[in-house]
């Protein structure tokens, strides 16, 4: 158990951008006069590297968010408890059988119910009434919330994955943790299946339409009521999936639900509402700012998020790339 | 009719309140301290329910008013010792200012927007808020937050418990009238009217971003007011107060109590505070009555908790007419 521990706390120092930062500056000091230009130029691709990383968790979060207000236009107020129950139930799946491996199918197929269940049972009987359905996934919120203390207690848990995960690889003299190529990997897998389902197949176009104009689609005989309680799932797998990845470096512990609902609704805006591709770009944007954020002027890091995510809102509603 | 109709819940209103006022001072001081709690937080809540009532705006960035009225009377306090005598007036007054003048700015973007993008901008916004607030620790003294040493002393001192229940309270009634008047006049009807169908408000030749703008400032003044009654009453600001969850909390109780009935917010304020403090202290399953309550209020009760006298009064003219149906 203790060599558990400390693995996690070697990832996850591995990983933190603050000894990234003091790492560089350390070396900035005991290299100045001779070529900092090396040094600094580390940094600024490290930082950009994390930033990636980052952003590829924040799609897996943001993509889902985004098909669920495309296609039901609502704001799904419950997506940061998606996140964080993902996190929970893999974490019993590990403890009870030890396997990472099977914690993340299970944990994003469970919360995917939970999120199927919510639609079936309580949104959809509200009709078309986006402001009710939001107030109502905040109350959802609120319960998860509360089970998740009273199931899994208040404390902060880390998932540690498999110790294959937890090395890091040097490329171009450039440390690099594998665990976060990994995430790079897990969402351009993600992101290139759902880009083809949504592109090439029939229930892709059915989706496509209910995104464009549920109405029309509706009228041509597209089950939307169908089509809603399957992205809604559908958002729910992909955030709990996040969850559980995401669980490695943020750790799982109460409070992370509203943590990450903001800035996956900056994934969302950014991005533009109801688009696969914008919430790539976005969560890659959201991904680097936060990243170069935090880094550079740590004061101010989450208002350079945030302000430009409300003036972007102000003067483009549908986001940077999102349909009219 | 209706003009005594709305005498009477005027009544009702003032004398359950007065109620509160005489019986409250005479309870424990665990009670007198929820209270007093529920008291200045219901006056956010208010300010909410005029966005969100009165205009059909729901923000998700209340607390950052409720922030900038806590922040500025701790900042005061702590660093300058203004505001605790006499000058307590002074700063409630420049909390109220400093919040509507962040209203009027973040206003100008959010107003806008309606539906959930009203939602989503004001979220954006209160998140610029927190995340000064989390921070800017040579301002905010980050994540440890600002904590207040005294309360003010002017004549009377607020330290008393019952004095300052009474203080609060006294400002919770002022905010009340203030935002009833407000309701009534002119300009609230026609907020009424743009939540019910602005493009017809337009054609009317209602200026309505105007209308929007000005409920907005508004509320964020009240939201201030609530910010400086809290810093007193918590004896400490942190960014915990501007946070996300807390902007949700004013949302869920104007919603329990009942959108567009001022008097609401109080009701709403007092079932959350007294599930999640007092509850809690009896029952492990607290946990889930707070969301349990609040999902079947919104599936059941769109009108909140206050819509249940009319709720009752629908359902037994409903009873004496089909018994009075011939068949």
């Amino acid at each position: 158990m203790p060599r558990v521990a400390a693995s996690a706390e070697i990832l996850r120092d591995t990983l933190s951008i603050q000894s990234l930062l003091t790492w560089a500056k350390l070396k900035a000091k005991a290299s100045r006069g001779k070529g900092t230009g090396a040094v600094d130029a580390r940094f600024w691709l490290i930082q950009a590297f994390n930033g990636i990383s980052y952003g590829a968790l924040l799609f897996l979060v943001g993509s889902g968010l985004s098909l669920i207000f495309g296609v039901m236009r609502i704001v799904n107020l419950a997506h940061g408890s998606y996140f964080l129950l993902g996190g929970y139930v893999a974490l019993s799946v590990i403890w009870t059988t030890g396997s990472w491996l099977l914690a993340i199918p299970v944990a994003a197929f469970t919360v995917a119910l939970i999120g199927l269940v919510m639609e079936r049972v309580f949104l959809r009987p509200l009709g078309f009434d986006p402001l009710r359905q939001v107030l109502l996934t905040v109350g959802f919120a609120f319960l998860f919330q509360q089970a998740a203390l009273d199931i899994w207690t208040g404390n902060p848990f880390d998932i540690n994955p498999p110790a294959v995960l937890t090395q890091t690889i040097v490329v171009g003299g450039l440390h690099l943790p594998l665990y976060r190529i990994f995430m790079i990997g897990v969402a351009l897998f993600i992101g290139l299946t759902l880009w083809l389902v949504m592109e090439k197949t029939r229930l892709g176009a059915t989706i496509r339409a209910t995104v464009d104009d549920a109405e029309m689609a509706r009228g041509v005989g597209i089950d939307t009521s169908y089509i809603s309680m399957l992205i809604f799932a559908l958002g729910a797998f992909l955030a709990a999936l996040g969850g559980v990845i995401g669980g490695a470096f943020l750790g799982v512990y109460p409070g992370l639900d509203f943590e990450m609902l903001p800035i996956a609704f900056a994934v969302v805006i950014i991005g533009g509402m109801g688009s696969l591709g914008g919430a790539a770009i976005g969560a890659l944007i959201v991904g680097l700012a936060d990243n170069f954020g935090k880094a550079l002027f740590p004061e101010i890091s989450y208002f350079t998020l945030y302000a430009p995510m409300a003036l972007i809102l102000a003067v483009k509603p549908t986001g940077l790339f999102g349909r009219e | 009719m209706s003009m005594s109709r709305d005498r009477v819940k005027i009544l009702i209103v003032v004398v359950a309140l007065a109620a509160v006022a005489l019986l409250v001072p005479h309870t424990t001081s665990f009670i007198i301290l929820l209270a007093t709690r529920a008291l200045a937080f219901s006056i956010l809540v208010m300010s909410l329910d005029l966005l969100l009532g009165f205009t059909g705006l729901a923000s998700l960035g209340q607390a950052a008013y409720l922030g900038v009225g806590a922040y500025l009377t701790a900042i005061l306090a702590a660093r300058y010792q203004i505001g605790l005598g006499y000058d307590f007036w002074l700063v409630a007054a420049f909390g109220m200012l400093g919040a509507a003048a962040l209203a009027a700015l973040f206003g100008l973007l959010a107003t806008r927007a309606t539906g959930v993008y009203f939602l989503m901008i004001t979220l954006a916004l209160g998140q610029c808020v927190w995340g000064l607030a989390y921070r800017w620790n040579s301002l905010t003294g980050g994540d440890n937050g600002i904590n207040l040493e005294h309360r003010p002393k002017f004549g009377i001192d607020l330290a008393n418990q019952v004095t300052f229940f009474y203080v609060v309270f006294g400002f919770f009634a002022a905010s009340l009238l203030v935002l009833y008047t407000i309701v009534r006049s002119p300009f609230g009807r026609s907020l009424v009217g743009i939540r019910e169908r602005e493009p017809r408000m337009k054609i009317l030749g209602y200026n309505t971003w105007l209308h929007k703008y000005l409920a907005f400032i508004i509320a964020g003044a009240f939201g201030g007011l609530s910010g400086v009654l809290w810093a007193h009453t918590a004896g400490i600001v942190s960014p915990e107060n501007v946070v996300l969850t807390t902007s949700v909390d004013a949302l869920l109780m104007a919603v329990l109590g009942g959108a567009g009935t001022l008097v609401g917010g109080i009701i709403g304020a007092s079932v959350v505070l007294f599930i999640r403090e007092y509850l809690s202290t009896l029952v492990h399953w607290w946990q889930y009555a707070l969301g349990g309550v609040y999902v079947l209020v919104i599936l059941y009760l769109p009108g909140g908790l206050m819509s249940i006298p009319e709720r009752i009064r629908q359902w037994r003219t409903a009873q004496v007419k089909s018994a009075a149906a011939p068949h």
